[in-house]
């Protein structure tokens, strides 16, 4: 076996490779446990259970965008009869209002980033000046 | 699996109308959006501009100011890729049809202010191609910054050069961001949407708000007794570029 | 099925040439993620010209694209034998441009991951829903044409019979994708310069011109590069084919200039005074729109002495000129002539940016190598059936 070193130093290689979002994962310490928003001090419930919020809440806010935008209809009513205002800025971060501890640790979790932020704005992030 | 050819394409024609046929159908048929009760039936609003008031005002620019600050809309400094709401032209650019070697004194190179017209027959959109742009029960010609592609179809159909595009991203333009409204993206267009946000709140338009010397009059022009219609009656108004048919619902007083 | 292993076969020149078309493309990508990331201001656009070298390119190959029509109707209606050999050379042709349609349509999007949006909500009304529509449907349309001609061809048969009605049917839809292309601009109330029903037959005239020359030059390039020759009759007729439409398009345009300058209607002359003279002091079309000019002329001048055209080099010369001129005039002069001045008088100069431009060429050299494959694999299937 002419090739033996490069033979294991390429399988040593791969190796690694294919392990790497262990070490990758041990190094950035995230682990199995999953997101942990912090939930808001004052308010018990959302404007939907904790499940549909879960699995659904993009759907709920793409009906009140709609709503909104598209049929000037501005307030909506749960199926428990409490009707609120349809604004993200304005109802949903009232009581989820720090996003960075909120709605970005699940968001990125899961690697996932929704341009709502591109032009809604988290009235945390103004500090006097643009951007 | 010996299923003949003619036997297969008829059934893969059938399972593809099955799976199609009901969005097709839904995309014709479609349902003309719902307005809420908080909107009259059989609104029409309108705006009736006084450039006189305006002009004795001076060099007022409350209105735009009001505008631009409660909308997020950015100021660019390079011309070509500005983008505005309400702004000021001369009569000669606003109304060249009217074009005259001897104008009055009292218009000869003043601005006029110019908007979008919230046209009653808007070409743009007659144009646009995902309805990201449309006209409300209400008379405002509405945008949906969600919807729309950036193709840019509107701006080249507006005969009036009302709709300003995002070159780029707008946020480091915006010296102060008012949180209750969003900016938009970059890659949208955007123009004056008549304050419709406002205006669902009982409130008019912050220019009209904003301007001391009461040059902007708001209204439905399906009220008899509105503050636009009894203007109308009284004084003699234009608007631009009548001869396309376009309707536009912004009224100048000459 | 697509035979593309035909494709990966070839000398050290066609290899040559497609790696110079790859890096043409790759240098464009570049410049397209950074248009993604910053935005269209990368570009020379402006406010006040909102559509520039992007649209102009897309109306242009959309002509391109019907011109197939021009070889397909001869000899699939007319049984003109004489363009048996290279209606197949059409098809691609019209494939290549119909993509590079599309992805010019792509590129000038300020969002265009929401493109689908476009068919999600059909919009009857809007010219552009039907031209996506008209433009998808003719690129299927003339791959499926192409492919079965092609694959009965290599098994030396004849095509099906179910595509001759998908040929016949590619003939009114060659004729409306550009008219629908057209009818983007002719029906825009505040754009004097496009508001003319003489639009439609314009387009058509100069694609009817600038494709059959570009097939002709593609044509002569085959006989000096490969075995395979079209033979004299086909390119000739096609030369008499770009006359006629070359004709009918000078034609067109001096029309449109009596109708603006005997009128002196100042919304209809400003348009073609600030191309051809220039307005306010920016002239920066004018030189561009003499040499479309001239070059139309000159070429004309060539096309209409027989003998001048016996000789290859000239009928080559021609038709560059003949596919520049117009080039100019609808990829270029058009688009801009529109916005300037603009609805409130103000003239605003349209420089192309180096990105711009690199996006441009990048998709230019994709057009390139699709014709270059497919005509790779037309041409080996053809050997491959002559050998045996």
């Amino acid at each position: 076996m002419r090739d033996r070193h490069v033979i294991i130093a390429a399988l040593i290689v791969f190796f690694g490779v294919l392990t790497s979002p262990i070490w990758y994962a041990r190094a950035a310490g995230t682990t199995a446990r999953g997101p942990e928003p912090k939930l808001p001090e004052t308010e018990k419930a959302c404007v939907m259970p904790v499940e549909y919020m879960r699995a659904s809440h993009m759907e709920l806010l793409l009906t009140w965008r709609d709503d909104v935008v598209r049929r000037n209809v501005r307030t909506w009513t749960a199926p428990d009869g409490k009707s609120y205002k349809t604004s993200l800025s304005g109802t949903c971060l009232r009581c989820h209002a720090n996003k960075a501890e909120f709605c970005d640790r699940c968001h990125t979790y899961a690697g996932v980033t929704p341009y709502c932020w591109d032009c809604h704005v988290d009235p945390k992030s103004i500090t006097g000046s643009g951007k | 699996m010996s299923i003949s050819r003619r036997a297969f394409l008829g059934t893969a024609g059938l399972s593809a109308l099955g799976l199609t046929g009901k969005t097709a159908l839904d995309a014709f048929a479609q349902q003309p959006p719902h307005e809420p009760a908080s909107t009259p039936a059989g609104t029409r609003w309108a705006m009736v501009i006084d450039p006189k008031k305006c002009l004795e005002a001076g060099d007022c620019t409350k209105c735009l100011d009001a505008c631009h600050r409660t909308h997020n809309v950015p100021a660019i400094d390079n011309r070509a890729h500005e983008v505005k709401w309400i702004w000021k032209e001369s009569f000669e650019h606003t109304f060249p049809s009217l074009q005259t070697d001897f104008p009055p004194d009292a218009l000869r190179d003043k601005p006029v202010m110019v908007l979008c017209n919230h046209c009653d027959n808007p070409p743009c959109v007659r144009v646009c191609p995902t309805q990201a742009t449309w006209k409300r029960s209400d008379g405002i010609v509405m945008m949906d910054w969600h919807r729309c592609i950036g193709c840019r179809y509107c701006v080249a159909g507006c005969p009036y050069g009302s709709r300003s595009f995002n070159w780029s991203d707008p946020r480091p333009a915006i010296a102060q961001i008012t949180p209750d409204f969003p900016t938009r993206s970059k890659g949208v267009v955007e123009k004056c949407t008549f304050c419709e946000e406002r205006i669902a709140k009982g409130e008019p338009p912050a220019c009209v708000a904003a301007c001391k010397a009461k040059a902007l009059v708001f209204g439905n022009l399906n009220d008899p007794e509105s503050d636009v219609r009894s203007l109308l009656r009284s004084r003699f108004t234009i608007r631009r570029k009548p001869e396309l048919g376009t309707r536009p619902a912004i009224y100048y007083i000459v | 099925m697509f035979m593309f292993e035909k494709a990966v076969v070839g000398s050290r020149r066609y290899w040559a040439w497609i790696l110079g078309l790859l890096v043409i493309m790759g240098l464009a990508l570049l410049a397209y993620l950074r248009q993604l990331s910053v935005g269209l201001a990368i570009t020379g656009l402006s406010r006040d010209v909102t559509w520039g070298l992007y649209i102009a390119q897309f109306t242009f190959l959309v002509g391109v694209a019907a011109s197939a029509v021009m070889v397909v109707l001869p000899y699939y209606l007319h049984d003109f034998k004489a363009f048996g050999k290279i209606t197949i050379l059409g098809e691609f042709l019209a494939i290549s441009a119909v993509t590079m349609c599309m992805l010019f349509i792509f590129v000038d999007m300020g969002q265009p991951m929401r493109v689908l949006n476009v068919m999600l909500y059909p919009t009857p009304n809007s010219m552009m829903f039907w031209d996506m529509v008209s433009l998808g449907g003719y690129l299927l349309l003339n791959a499926i044409i192409a492919l079965v001609t092609l694959g009965a061809e290599r098994k030396r048969m004849a095509p099906p019979t179910w595509v001759k009605p998908l040929i016949i049917l590619s003939i009114p839809w060659a004729v409306s994708i550009h008219t629908v292309t057209a009818f983007l601009y002719n029906g825009l109330p505040g754009r004097s310069f496009w508001l003319t029903a003489i639009l439609a037959p314009r387009f058509l005239a100069s694609a009817f011109a600038a494709g059959p020359a570009l097939l002709i030059l593609l044509c002569l390039a085959l006989r000096r590069l490969t075995s395979f020759d079209a033979g004299r009759e086909p390119v000739r007729k096609l030369a008499v084919i770009v006359t006629y439409a070359m004709l009918l398009n000078v034609f067109f345009i001096l029309l449109e200039l009596f109708t603006a300058l005997y009128s002196q209607i100042p919304e209809h002359v400003e348009h073609f005074e600030y191309l051809y003279l220039g307005l306010h002091g920016q002239a920066t079309l004018a030189p561009w729109m003499w040499t479309s000019s001239v070059l139309a002329v000159a070429s004309l001048v060539v096309l209409l002495v027989p003998s001048l055209l016996r000789r290859e080099s000239w009928l080559a010369v021609t038709c560059a000129m003949v596919f520049a001129s117009l080039w100019i005039d609808k990829g270029l002069g058009l688009i801009v002539g529109g916005f300037v001045p603009s609805p409130l008088g103000a003239v605003t100069s349209y420089v192309p940016s180096v990105p711009e431009v690199l996006i441009v060429l990048g998709i230019w050299a994709l057009g390139f190598l699709m014709v270059t494959v497919f005509y790779k694999i037309t041409l080996s299937v053809r050997e491959e059936v002559a050998a045996s």
